[in-house]
């Protein structure tokens, strides 16, 4: 029954205007966007500090913290390396996730005993060293490896989300439908079940009607199941078909003024 | 092996409202009533504590009703010719901690007294009685519209619960109610779009959301329960997921609805099958209110006192 969670994803250096503020720690900057995706609806946020950090474990600090000034929102520490994600959740004290980890036993190694140690929540990807699977069954296999790995380290599995890697659609058109049943059947892997999320916007990479292809995508997902979302809440249409989508799964009660309701959750 | 039970945990809760204010809050009641913030379903102690328990507030009218069962009339014939009379006998011989006050009388119908009678007589039952008022309107939009707000000016300050606002009409009484620092009841068709869809027209009017009831409007047993029940159930469960348009205390006419049904009223002599009428009228509004209570009714306003002080014990007996 529970609203999908919504991840705001604007706090990520690859921004030009964040990758600056960045560089002149200028928080003012950070903070507005922090605020901005809040007011917009979002329940967390993303915090990557883009390829361009040259000193990403003292970046991803200086981030948090001036997040922190001003929210007490969920911080969603957002890194390949598990280096820069410790350092992250040194300086957090707000409510954590781990973004992300592969299937691979070596990386798990890692980052699921930091989460159990800082008391973080964790993505899980549905891919490995190998590469982004190819069909559903992989999907399956490396998301079930995740679970079975977090059970191993006794960790909780309904803090787990399993994210099955949304592809470009240009590129990947044949994968959608895999990716959405996935959704659905990653639930049935533990009970209690893990969660799911998916990183949005990567389906209309490269596309031209990039909003609309988002908005379709995560309608459809929502219709499988679907627990969170990474995602540009301040696309205004993104999150109206978002908050139609709950409606039409009965997560919400209709109303004339629903989506009003609901932005004054 | 033992089996461990499982305890739901919801993020939501429902909002709590006062109703009352004594000396201490500038008002002249002897205690308050709080209802509501409930984070749970009602009576699962082990998953959600309830903080506050239903309520029972006993049902009296500015005027002497005419289509009461005899059994209700008998029992306060004595007194309804005088309100005031009639609201003593419920906290003395009742111990009401809760009146309603239906203002029939100003009822096109009913004699149409004007805003300016029922102004006075809100002021002296505030007078005569010291525990916490709801004060309901008769049901005629334009009538209630010049009388409710009078009402509301005359208990200024007590923190009175005040109703109802409809879809139609809730304006007026919505603006009135909050400048004079009372609560409002949003009614609904038992329609739970409707339901939520006011809450939010009365919000956006700037009104706090801890100073809305839900009227639901319910059925009496075997004239709607079920269906009353599932609305609740629906818009509670939705509450404690999370949805604060919904997340208010219910209030629920359980005497009005019980007395209306053809079982409350109908004698021994035309259906012998059925028992004395004078256990059935009161059994009928004691069933209907006990269901009510666990599809999460907040406060039973009642008629017949024995039902309400069966309820009180059942409320007792499952907080126990």
């Amino acid at each position: 029954m529970a609203s999908v969670f919504i991840i705001g994803e604007l706090i990520n250096g690859m921004y030009v205007s964040i990758a600056k503020a960045i560089r002149t720690k200028d928080k003012s900057i950070i903070q507005k966007c922090a605020l901005d995706q809040i007011s917009a609806g979002a329940d967390a946020l993303d915090v990557n500090c883009g390829p361009a950090s040259k000193q990403p474990l003292e970046d991803i600090q200086w981030l948090v913290k001036a997040i922190e000034e001003v929210t007490d929102k969920t911080i969603v520490l957002d890194s390949s390396k598990p280096a820069v994600i410790e350092s992250g959740l040194k300086a957090v004290s707000n409510k954590v996730i781990i973004n992300s980890t592969t299937a691979d036993a070596q990386k798990m190694a890692m980052l699921v005993p930091l989460a159990k140690k800082y008391n973080a929540k964790l993505i899980g990807l549905a891919m490995n060293v190998k590469g982004v699977p190819q069909n559903k069954d992989q999907r399956l296999e490396l998301a079930a490896t995740v679970v079975a790995t977090c059970v191993e380290y006794d960790f909780p599995v309904e803090d787990l989300y399993l994210d099955p890697i949304v592809m470009p659609v240009n590129v990947s058109q044949g994968a959608m439908a895999d990716i959405l049943e996935s959704i659905r059947e990653f639930k049935i892997i533990s009970e209690p079940p893990p969660k799911t999320v998916v990183g949005l916007s990567n389906v209309s990479q490269g596309a031209i009607n990039r909003s609309l292809i988002n908005r379709t995508f995560l309608a459809m997902a929502i219709a499988f199941g679907l627990d969170a979302a990474i995602l540009d809440p301040l696309d205004k249409e993104l999150m109206d078909a978002l908050i139609t989508a709950e409606l039409i799964v009965n997560k919400q009660i209709y109303c004339d003024s629903y989506l009003d309701a609901y932005r004054k959750k | 092996m033992a089996v461990e039970p499982l305890i739901e945990k919801w993020q939501g809760k429902v909002a709590q409202v006062t109703i009352g204010a004594t000396a201490k809050d500038g008002g002249t009641r002897s205690h308050v009533v709080t209802v509501g913030g409930e984070t749970g379903l009602p009576f699962l102690a082990e998953s959600a504590p309830m903080p506050n328990k239903p309520v029972v507030a006993f049902e009296i009218w500015d005027i002497a009703p005419a289509d009461w069962p005899d059994e209700l009339a008998a029992i306060y014939k004595s007194a309804w010719n005088d309100p005031f009379a009639w609201a003593q006998k419920c906290v003395a011989d009742y111990k009401a901690q809760l009146l309603c006050v239906k203002l029939q009388g100003s009822h096109p119908d009913n004699g149409k007294k004007t805003a300016t009678q029922q102004q006075k007589f809100v002021a002296g039952l505030l007078n005569k009685v010291k525990v916490p008022l709801i004060i309901i309107g008769c049901g005629d939009d334009e009538t209630d519209n010049l009388v409710l707000p009078a009402c509301c000016e005359a208990a200024k300050g007590e923190k009175c619960l005040v109703g109802s606002a409809v879809q139609d009409n809730y304006k007026t009484l919505a603006a009135s109610a909050f400048a004079d620092g009372h609560s409002i009841i949003a009614e609904s068709p038992i329609d739970i779009n409707i339901a939520k869809q006011l809450n939010i027209l009365i919000s956006d009017m700037g009104i706090p959301l801890d100073r809305l009831v839900i009227d639901p409007t319910i059925g009496a047993l075997g004239y709607g329960l079920e269906y009353a029940y599932s609305i609740m159930e629906r818009a509670r469960l939705s509450a404690l997921s999370g949805d604060k348009m919904v997340a208010m205390p219910f209030i629920c006419f359980a005497g009005q609805e019980a007395s209306r049904a053809k079982e409350s009223r109908v004698s021994v002599k035309d259906f012998p099958q059925w028992g004395d009428e004078k256990d059935r009228a009161c059994m009928w509004e004691a069933l209907t209110a006990s269901s009510l209570i666990q599809a999460g009714a907040d406060i039973l306003v009642m008629r017949h006192p024995v039902a309400a002080a069966q309820i009180n014990k059942y409320i007792e007996d499952l907080s126990a």
